[in-house]
This record gives C-alpha cells, sequence and structure tokens, in this order.
C-alpha cells in the first residue's frame, strides 16, 4: 500500500502539464471519481487498524499536495493563456482615432463672452435691444437731432422715415435709462449687431458687432472710465498700456478715445499699429447732460460714463485676423476657434 | 483736410519746432492729424557737385561719379540717366535715413565701392515720381544742407471729428488749436486795402430766412493772371489745383477763414442781387454745364429774375468769371446750413464749399473773409475795390457765458487740476473769460461753435491738460450682483448645448435678398424691407434663418467641406399689424458624418439623428414628455415625406426634417425653432427623485400593423391601456413592407414600492396586447 502511494506520487512528479486540457484529464485521472488517489482512499479499508491512520493522513497529504499544485499550475496556465490572447488582440495604436465633431463658437461670440465675463464680475448687466430701432433712441434723444453733421443718415439703412436698423448700439443706452429710472446705480453692458450703409470689403461690412455700456451713478468722473477700461484691456490683451486720446462722440462730453499700447510690438511701432505703438480699441466718454436729462435723470445729481467697442475690430486684432468678412464667411475648415483660449 | 505748415507758420510761429512732435502733440489734444508728409531728416544730407562721371565698367548704365562735398570728395555710384559731370545735386552720406525708411550706408555695386547716394526728389518724398536725380541752380553752395533750396512744406492730413469741422476746416482755425497746444501767440493775416471812390451800386434783396449774413460788394479791373508762387504752392499743397489768381484768390481764403466766397461777373449779372428760395421746377445751368432742376428748398442767388447761383453748392454759368472778365461781385455769405446739406446730397454735387456751409460758419469771418479778398485782389489781381459794400444781416449774435466751477472741472475729469492751470489754458485757448472764487465765466468764441455747455469748457481744460495726467481708480458704488438678463442666459445656455452636441456656430448676415426671403418662408410674417438697401442682395431682412444657413453650406460644399453641422442663433424681424416684431431662432443644419474615422465605416446622418438633436435640447431645457412631433407636407423648400413640425406643451415652435431635392440633392436635414416661443412655456424646475430601489421587468411584443399605423399613436394606446406600474415603452425595431408595418415595443414595468410579481406584469402586459390587437386590428408576430 505504501509503496502504491509512492508510486502514484513520483508518477505525478514526473508529470509535464503543458495546458489546461491536460490539466483537466491529469486532475480528472487523480482526483476524479476514479482517479488514482479516490482509488487508494477507498483501498482504504482493506487495511489494518493500526496503519489506516497512518496511511489515511498519507494519502491526504498527497491529495492536498496535488490539489494545491494542479491548483498553482491551473493559475499559472489561465494567466499564459490570457496573455497569449492579449498579444493576439493587439492594434497599431498609431491608426488615427475616430474624431468626434467639435462645435466652435464664432470668434466674435468667443470675444463677447470674455468681455461679459468681466463686466459680470464687476457688477453689470448684460442686456440686450432690438436691432429695428426708432430714430428716436437711435439719433435723436443720442443728442443726435435731425440735421446733426453727425447723424449718418446717409450711411443708415432706414426701414421707414421713423424707424431704422440701428447704426450703435447705444440707443440700449436710451432704452435702460428710460427703464431704470430713478434706479441708480445703472451698470449695463450690451453687445449687439449694427449696421451701416458700407459696402462690404476688407475693413468694412455692413454688418457688424458693437459692445455698449453704461454706468450712471453720482460723482463718476473719467478716472472712474480709465480704471474701468483699464482693467478690461488688459484681461482681453493682458498687461498693455491704456491711454485716452480726447475725441468726439455727440452723446458724451468729454469725448475720449481709448488706445491700448501695441501687444505686438509692446508700443515700439510696427504694422499692426502702423508704427505709432498704440492701437485704439473703444471710444468712451461721460454720458451727455442732454441725454441724462432726456431720461429724465437730474444731472445736478447724477452722472456717468458711456463706452463702445467695436467687436469686429477687437477680434481681428486678438486672433490675428486680417479681413472682416471672415468673421461672417464661417469657412468650417476653420477650427482654431474650437479651442480654449490659452 | 490738409494742412500746410509753411502755411501755418504765418499764424502762429512753428518753423523751430520738429512738424512729426508737433503732429503728436496735436494728436493728443484732440485734434487727429492722420498722416504727416513732407518732414524729412536731412542728418548727413548735403547739397554735391558732381566732378567726374565715368561709366561703370560692368555696367551699361551705372556710372561712377566723383562728387565733392564741400570739405572732401566721394565716390558715388548712381544710375540716373542724368547723372553727370557739373551738376550739383543732393547728396545722402552713409548714416543718412530717407523717408521711406532706406538707410544709407558704404557699400560695393558690381565690385566698386559706393560711398553714398544721389537722390531724385522721389526718393525725399517731396514729389510721386521723379524722372532721375534732382539738380539744384548754380548758386547752391556745396556742403550745405539742401533743404533751402527745396520748396518743403510738411503736409498734416487731419482726420476730424464732426465737432471740429466748424473751426478746423481752416488754416487760422487750425492756427489757433496749434496755439493753443503750444501756448503762443496768433498773428491774422492782412487785410486792409485802397478804397476807390466808387461804391457797390447793387441793389441787394434777401426773401428767405434761410440766408443768415450776405455780403456783396464790388471791385472792378481786375487782370485774371497767374497767381504768384506762394498761392499756387500753398493751394497745391493743401490738394486744391491753382486756376488763375481771381479763382485761386477764392480758394485760398477758404482755405485760409474756412469761409467760401462767390464770384460773379458784374457785368453779367446787372444791377440787383435777389437771394430767395427757388420755385418748384425751376432751372439753371451750372459751372459744370450741367441742367440743375430745383425745388423750394433750395436757395438761388439770381439777378431779381433768374437764377445764377445755387447757394453754398455751385454757381450758375450765366454769371461765372471767365477770362474775359473785368468786374467782380464778391458774395461772402452765411446759408443755412441744413438747406445747403440737403440741396447738395440731392443734387450730388458736394464740394469743398458745401462742406464748409454744411458744418456752420464763424459770423465774425464774413467780413474779414471779404476785406481779405479785396486785398489780396488789389495785390495780385490789380484791382479796384469799392468804398463799401452791401449787407443783409439776419443774426442775433447773443453772448453766450458758460459758468463752470474748478470743482466741476476736476469732479468730471477725476484728477486735481489747479486755478493757475485753468486760467492757463483757458489763455492759451484764447477763450474771453472772468474768473471769481474759482469759478469762471467763459465767453466761447464765435469760431468755436462746437462750445455751448459747461462740459465742453471741461474737456477744453481737461484735453489741454493732459488725460495721461489722469490717475485711472475704479469707481465706488454699492455692491450689485452682476448678471445675464434671462432671454440672454437663455440664448447663451442653448448655444453652449449646440456646440457640446457637434455644432459649429455661424455668424450670417441679417439682410438678405427678397427672392430668399419669399422662397423660405415657412411662417405667416411679413418682411421688412429697406428704403435704400445697397445692393439687391441684401434687401429684406429675414424672417428666420433658413436661407443664411444654406448659404454657409453652399460656400463650405464648394470647398469640398463633407461634414457640416452648423447652427445660428439670431434674432429675427418681421411685420405684423404695422408693428416690427421680433423673434429669437435657433437654427441647425446637419449633412455627413458627426464621427469620421480614417480607416473604419461610420455613418451619415439621418432624420433621426437630428431629431435627437432636437430631442436632447428640449430635455436639458426642462421639457421632458412635454413635446411632440406632427408630420407637416407644405414646407415648400423641405422634403415633404421627411419634415415635421414640432410642438412643446401644444404650441408649434419650429420644425425638423430634410431639405427638398430641388434645394439640395444630398442628404442634409434642418431644424428651426423659436427660442423666444419655446421659453415662454416654462421648463420644469430641478427636483431630485430618488430611483426606485425595486427590481425593473421588461417585457417585450411585436405586431403587424397595417401600412399606415404610425409608432406613437401605438405607444400612447399603450400607456392609456397600462397599469401604472408600466413605466416605460419604446420601438425596439421596425420593419416595413409594401402593405404591412410589424413594429416591436419593449415595455418596462417597475414599483416604487414593491418588489412586482409576475402576475401583475403578465396580467397588464396581456390586457395591453389584446386591446392594442383588437384597436388596431393588428397581429401578434412570432407566436
Amino acid at each position: 500500500m505504501k509503496e502504491q502511494l509512492e508510486t502514484v506520487k513520483k508518477e505525478f512528479e514526473t508529470l509535464n502539464i503543458t495546458s489546461l486540457d491536460e490539466l483537466e484529464e491529469v486532475r480528472i485521472s487523480y482526483l476524479g471519481k476514479k482517479g488514482k488517489i479516490t482509488e487508494l482512499l477507498s483501498k482504504l479499508k482493506n487495511v489494518s487498524k493500526d496503519s489506516v491512520k497512518e496511511l489515511g493522513s498519507l494519502i491526504n497529504e498527497l491529495k492536498r499536495e496535488i490539489t494545491e499544485k494542479l491548483d498553482n499550475q491551473k493559475k499559472q496556465l489561465e494567466e499564459e493563456k490570457l496573455n497569449s490572447l492579449l498579444e493576439h488582440e493587439k492594434i497599431d495604436i498609431t491608426l488615427n482615432g475616430t474624431f468626434r465633431k467639435i462645435g466652435s463658437p464664432n470668434p466674435i461670440e468667443k470675444v463677447i463672452s470674455e468681455l461679459e465675463e468681466v463686466f459680470i464680475s464687476l457688477g453689470f448687466t448684460v442686456v440686450e435691444g432690438p436691432e429695428v430701432e426708432c430714430d428716436l433712441y437711435n439719433f435723436e434723444m443720442l443728442n443726435l437731432p435731425i440735421g446733426h453733421p453727425a447723424r449718418d443718415e446717409q450711411d443708415t439703412f432706414y426701414i421707414t422715415d421713423s424707424m431704422l436698423l440701428r447704426s450703435q448700439t447705444s440707443p440700449v443706452q436710451i432704452r435702460t435709462m428710460l427703464a431704470n429710472k430713478d434706479k441708480t446705480p445703472i451698470r449695463v453692458v450690451c453687445p449687439g449687431k449694427t449696421y451701416r450703409r458700407d459696402n462690404d470689403d476688407a475693413s468694412h461690412s455692413h454688418q457688424f458687432t458693437q459692445m455698449e455700456g453704461l454706468l450712471v451713478d453720482e460723482n463718476i468722473s473719467l478716472a472712474h472710465l480709465k480704471g474701468t477700461m483699464d482693467l478690461v484691456v488688459k484681461r482681453l490683451f493682458g498687461n498693455v498700456e491704456s491711454r485716452f486720446r480726447p475725441s468726439f462722440y455727440p452723446f458724451t462730453e468729454p469725448s475720449v478715445e481709448l488706445d491700448i499700447s501695441c501687444f505686438r510690438c509692446g508700443g515700439k511701432g510696427c504694422e499692426l499699429c502702423k508704427n505709432t505703438g498704440w492701437i485704439t480699441v473703444a471710444g468712451a466718454g461721460m454720458v451727455h447732460p442732454n441725454v441724462l436729462t432726456g431720461c429724465g435723470y437730474d444731472t445736478t445729481k447724477y452722472n456717468g460714463f458711456a463706452f463702445g467697442f467695436g467687436l469686429d475690430r477687437l477680434t481681428m486684432l486678438k486672433y490675428g485676423i486680417g479681413d472682416i468678412r471672415v468673421l461672417y464667411t464661417n469657412d468650417l475648415r476653420t477650427d482654431e476657434f474650437s479651442r480654449r483660449d490659452n | 483736410m490738409k494742412i500746410s505748415t509753411n502755411w501755418i507758420n504765418d499764424y502762429v510761429k512753428i518753423d523751430d519746432i520738429n512738424k512729426r512732435d508737433l503732429a503728436e502733440k496735436i494728436t493728443n489734444a484732440g485734434v487727429n492729424v492722420e498722416q504727416v508728409s513732407g518732414e524729412i531728416d536731412f542728418t548727413n544730407i548735403v547739397v554735391g557737385e558732381v566732378i567726374d562721371a565715368i561709366k561703370h565698367e560692368n555696367s551699361d548704365h551705372l556710372k561712377v561719379c566723383t562728387v565733392s562735398v564741400g570739405n572732401e570728395t566721394r565716390q558715388i555710384i548712381c544710375g540716373a540717366p542724368n547723372a553727370r559731370k557739373g551738376i550739383k545735386v543732393i547728396v545722402s552720406l552713409p548714416g543718412a535715413i530717407l523717408p521711406n525708411g532706406i538707410q544709407i550706408k558704404q557699400s560695393i555695386i558690381r565690385g566698386i565701392t559706393s560711398d553714398g547716394m544721389l537722390c531724385s526728389l522721389e526718393e525725399l518724398g517731396l514729389e510721386e515720381h521723379s524722372e532721375g536725380i534732382h539738380e539744384f541752380n548754380e548758386d547752391a553752395v556745396v556742403g550745405e544742407n539742401p533743404k533751402k533750396y527745396l520748396n518743403i512744406d510738411t503736409i498734416y492730413t487731419l482726420d476730424l471729428n464732426p465737432n471740429r469741422k466748424n473751426d478746423c476746416l481752416s488754416h487760422i482755425g487750425f492756427a489757433y488749436e496749434v496755439s493753443a497746444v503750444l501756448g503762443r501767440s496768433i498773428n491774422m493775416p492782412e487785410t486792409d486795402y485802397t478804397k476807390s471812390d466808387f461804391s457797390t451800386d447793387i441793389e441787394l434783396k434777401v426773401e428767405t430766412e434761410n440766408v443768415l449774413k450776405y455780403y456783396a460788394k464790388l471791385v472792378k479791373n481786375v487782370v485774371i493772371k497767374d497767381s504768384p508762387e506762394f498761392i499756387k504752392q500753398r493751394l497745391t499743397n493743401a490738394g486744391m489745383r491753382p486756376i488763375n489768381n481771381v479763382v485761386d484768390i477764392s480758394n485760398y481764403i477758404m482755405l485760409e477763414y474756412g469761409q467760401p466766397l462767390h464770384f460773379f461777373d458784374a457785368d453779367k449779372v446787372g444791377k440787383t442781387i435777389l437771394v430767395r428760395m427757388a420755385n418748384d421746377g425751376e432751372k439753371i445751368i451750372t459751372l459744370d454745364k450741367q441742367e440743375r432742376i430745383l425745388t423750394n428748398e433750395d436757395i438761388v442767388i439770381t439777378n431779381g429774375n433768374d437764377p445764377i447761383c445755387i447757394a453754398g453748392v455751385m454757381g450758375g454759368l450765366n454769371s461765372d468769371v471767365d477770362e474775359f472778365t473785368k468786374n467782380i461781385i464778391i458774395e461772402s455769405a452765411i446759408f443755412d446750413k441744413l438747406k445747403v446739406r440737403k440741396t447738395s446730397i440731392k443734387l450730388d454735387l458736394r464740394s469743398e464749399a458745401s462742406l464748409r456751409y454744411e458744418v456752420g460758419l464763424n459770423p465774425e469771418y464774413t467780413l474779414l473773409a471779404l476785406k481779405r479778398a479785396c486785398h489780396l485782389l488789389e495785390k495780385y489781381a490789380d484791382a479796384s475795390v469799392s468804398k463799401d459794400e452791401k449787407l443783409v444781416d439776419n443774426i442775433k449774435l447773443e453772448k453766450n457765458e458758460i459758468k463752470v466751477t474748478l470743482e466741476e472741472i476736476n469732479d468730471v475729469i477725476g484728477v486735481k487740476i489747479e486755478h493757475d492751470d485753468v486760467i492757463d489754458i483757458l489763455d492759451r485757448l484764447k477763450f474771453e473769460y472772468v474768473t471769481k472764487d474759482q469759478t469762471y465765466f467763459v465767453t466761447a468764441p464765435t469760431r468755436r461753435l462746437d462750445i455751448s455747455i459747461k462740459e465742453d469748457i471741461i474737456e477744453e481744460v481737461g484735453r489741454l491738460f493732459g488725460y495721461d495726467k489722469i490717475i485711472a481708480k475704479l469707481p465706488r458704488l454699492k455692491m450689485q450682483t452682476g448678471s445675464y438678463v434671462p432671454r440672454i442666459k437663455y440664448r447663451k445656455d442653448v448655444s453652449s448645448f449646440m456646440q457640446n452636441l457637434g455644432f459649429s456656430e455661424t455668424r450670417t448676415y441679417s439682410l438678405i435678398s427678397k427672392n430668399d426671403s419669399e422662397k423660405y418662408k415657412y411662417e405667416d410674417k411679413e418682411n421688412i424691407e429697406l428704403l435704400k438697401p445697397i445692393s439687391k442682395d441684401r434687401t429684406h431682412i429675414r424672417t428666420n434663418l433658413i436661407p443664411s444657413l444654406i448659404d454657409v453650406l453652399n460656400y463650405n460644399k464648394a470647398r469640398k467641406v463633407e461634414d457640416v453641422f452648423i447652427y445660428e442663433i439670431s434674432n429675427v424681424y418681421y411685420k405684423e399689424n404695422e408693428e416690427f416684431k421680433e423673434d429669437m431662432k435657433l437654427c441647425a443644419l446637419a449633412k455627413g458624418k458627426i464621427e469620421v474615422s480614417d480607416f473604419q465605416r461610420t455613418n451619415e446622418i439621418d432624420f433621426y439623428y437630428l431629431k435627437g438633436v432636437i430631442v436632447s435640447l428640449l430635455e436639458y431645457l426642462g421639457y421632458k414628455n412635454r413635446f411632440r412631433f406632427v408630420r407637416n407636407e407644405n414646407i415648400g423648400f423641405m422634403h415633404k415625406g421627411i419634415t415635421a413640425d414640432i410642438l412643446v406643451d401644444n404650441k408649434k415652435i419650429g420644425f425638423i426634417g430634410k431639405l427638398h431635392p430641388n434645394i439640395e440633392k444630398q442628404n442634409v436635414f434642418m431644424f428651426e425653432i423659436s427660442l423666444d416661443n419655446l421659453s415662454n412655456s416654462i421648463g420644469a424646475k430641478i427636483k431630485y427623485k430618488s430611483p426606485s430601489k425595486y427590481p425593473s421587468v421588461k417585457k417585450d411584443v411585436s405586431f403587424n400593423f397595417n401600412k399606415n399605423v404610425v409608432s406613437t399613436d401605438v405607444i400612447n394606446d399603450i400607456y392609456k391601456f397600462g397599469n401604472k406600474i408600466l413605466k416605460n415603452v419604446i420601438v425596439f425595431d421596425v420593419f416595413d413592407t409594401e402593405d404591412s408595418r410589424s413594429l416591436a415595443f419593449s415595455l418596462t414595468y417597475q414599483s416604487d414600492d414593491r418588489t412586482l410579481s409576475d402576475e401583475e406584469v403578465m396580467k397588464d402586459f396581456e390586457n395591453i396586447i389584446s386591446k392594442i390587437a383588437e384597436k388596431y386590428n393588428a397581429k401578434l408576430r412570432n407566436e
């Protein structure tokens, strides 16, 4: 009996199992119902009582040994099999991925959002107004009475004698003040489409985009306007200097133009800034008393500033676009604007 | 406006100042000098004499010149045909920088050293085109600065704001600005003349209030000839062509004072000048030999009967000054600016003169300009000037005294300006004022029609004090939340949602053609039309965005872009009951593949893809289970079998479908909805609902229906026949044949408070099956 046990043990140790199928066969032939270990165990009943205990524990030990070995081997074989499968499933990871279309904003909208973010953080409300506007708000209440030389009647798309496509976003100033009478402070910006009777070329467009801003409160000065504008242009163009130049708008007095130091050459002078070192980005000024009075504000108590950005130009400057028509052509081969603005 | 700085120097001394620096100062003070030309840096540029000129051994046209520049001689290669021995020339020595930016260096040209450059006037920016190098007269002194031998005048091109056209469209007006910027005094030109013993023996009558001031003055025995050189030069530099002394003098005075004059041939006019409004239909042949038909809105000067001039616009041929003219009536007048503007626009006759009448004239210059004309005519046209003049004056000059305090100035500018600074600035501006306790009573001069209120004075002080001295600061205001108004927020949310789904935002023109506005109309909305469009492609304001996105599609198709996924959100406008209405539209267009692989098969999108987009959007906006799609066969530009209206809360908000093959052969899908109509239905608020803890059960069933059954009807009936434990029904398979349609449904059962038993699910499921079968006369499949 003992010899038999030794034989089985030796025989098992000589086995060379190379596959999971083989392993299963071996398992059945040793541990199965009719397996060699089972057979040995069944023979125990014929053995003397003295040796049963010893033999029994020897057989169980062998059984444990075989089971353990087979389990280990199985794990190893399974791992090898999986590895070979993974090796088999290897692909060319350098081939191009399946590209999911990325929607991009129009570049003007990108600039608008950026400006809106600054102004909202300063407590401004972003408002809007109709593009089909009345002469009263687009001109007359902005201190541009009929016959005023700055009225641009020739350059305005009229619909009737008194209705037009707005030539500026400034009428939103009037609408805001009329709607908020006695509710100061007013802090609004209004981005929007505007129209002029210009023939389209690289630098002119019959449709363009402006952002109007208005702040009305007590004791407002040009210095406040400069502080506000400074923040905005730094946000948009990085660490640039800004300056005011005297200018003229019928609805502000004093009026200024806002220049920034050229962000391309740093103010040394280049093609972009026409060798001046400065680029004009906005018109602004202190709200004209006629405008405030017309909207029902007491000018002995209230004053304010207003400003207007030409967003087409700003967008072109920011992204290096040389032709305004690019902004309205929507060439889908341009995918730059789907990117984050780093 | 072109300004000759040599001319300015007559009134305010600037010949000691660099003209570019001056231009910058003036610009920073508010009058924009757009361009400076003719300003040359003569460092290292001298007069030289060509001592010898021999042919370059390696070139057919180059010459090797030996040039004396005073204390030394230089060898300079020159290609100009007129380079020759004995001439005196402009020599740029190494180190010189020409106005076009070229830096002169010693160089080797085809093997021979060249130690400078002989220059043409073109190369110095003094003329547009030169045939060769410039040759001086013999009396030019070698080694000297060439400047004194050249007619050099720095020209400023002004880009004037409308408020400064009153004064800066003249050299005297601009000189006042220069004097204010520099703080220098001003000299006015000579206006004296000898009074002859004859009178202006004409009868002047003015019959309209649109003439504010009218002078007529007779001068006799003019001799028409060439103008003196300085007048010709200055007119040329300021952009006007010299003609003869008489015409040139009237232009000269216009450019000097800003006051246009008109000269009549006195012998052609007769003894009467009557200014009145024209009669409707009255005719005049103007100087350009065109017949002009007038209306009662036009001011005319007549000889008592017939028009001889359209006031402020153009003279008549019947009274013009010609080579035989002996006697002249000078007109110096101010007409109503709006009337002149209207007439000149109507007749399309906009001139330097009408431009000045339109912006308004200084009433104090009317007589001065007239006197100046007499002075010049006497001097340069040998004229005898009458001892008097005829005048009609309707202007009542009222002194406008503007009160402003130092505190007000400082409050608006936001910087500390001292009393002495204000006084200094008012003096530089040559404004009259009285001051009392830091309060200023300023009288606006008539040459500055733009100054009328306190804020104007504050601006004058501020701009001359210097805006660069303002220290930026932020206003201190009540705290206030910044935000978008809801409509903008809604638009921006929808916009970024569309971008996240892979659609690119377009920005197109609101104006479209009449044809497009009609072809792509699907709502009963009246178009708004422009009164005076600039092109026939842009005459109407769009009522929807369809044609605009189709344009973008076509543009990109032409450039071989296969996959087009675009949207636009824009306000559109229309007329309803004579009122102008606004509507915010979202339009989307999809064609091709949303996912693209270079080497694997991916599918082109179809109707259901775009329908999925709109469903996702509606669910995102909070309209889950509140929308439906209803077939619409009546949109002309859409495929009638593949188009549906989109309804939210049973109200139509737009449509979705495929473009009609007549419009587009390829498979292109579009939808358009009104975001305004949509947002009128309030989207659901977010409220948390925990998912059921109990398992769900799925049951599938498939029916054969007859051909015309649509899925939504059956689904609605399944819900209707089902118990409340029926949570969801979807169609998971569709199979259409010629005469039947099989639809397979998957029903999901679930309860929030218990695990469902097989029996209760089967009871409900079987009930539904039998009722559907009965209602639709449908057969169960696969039994």
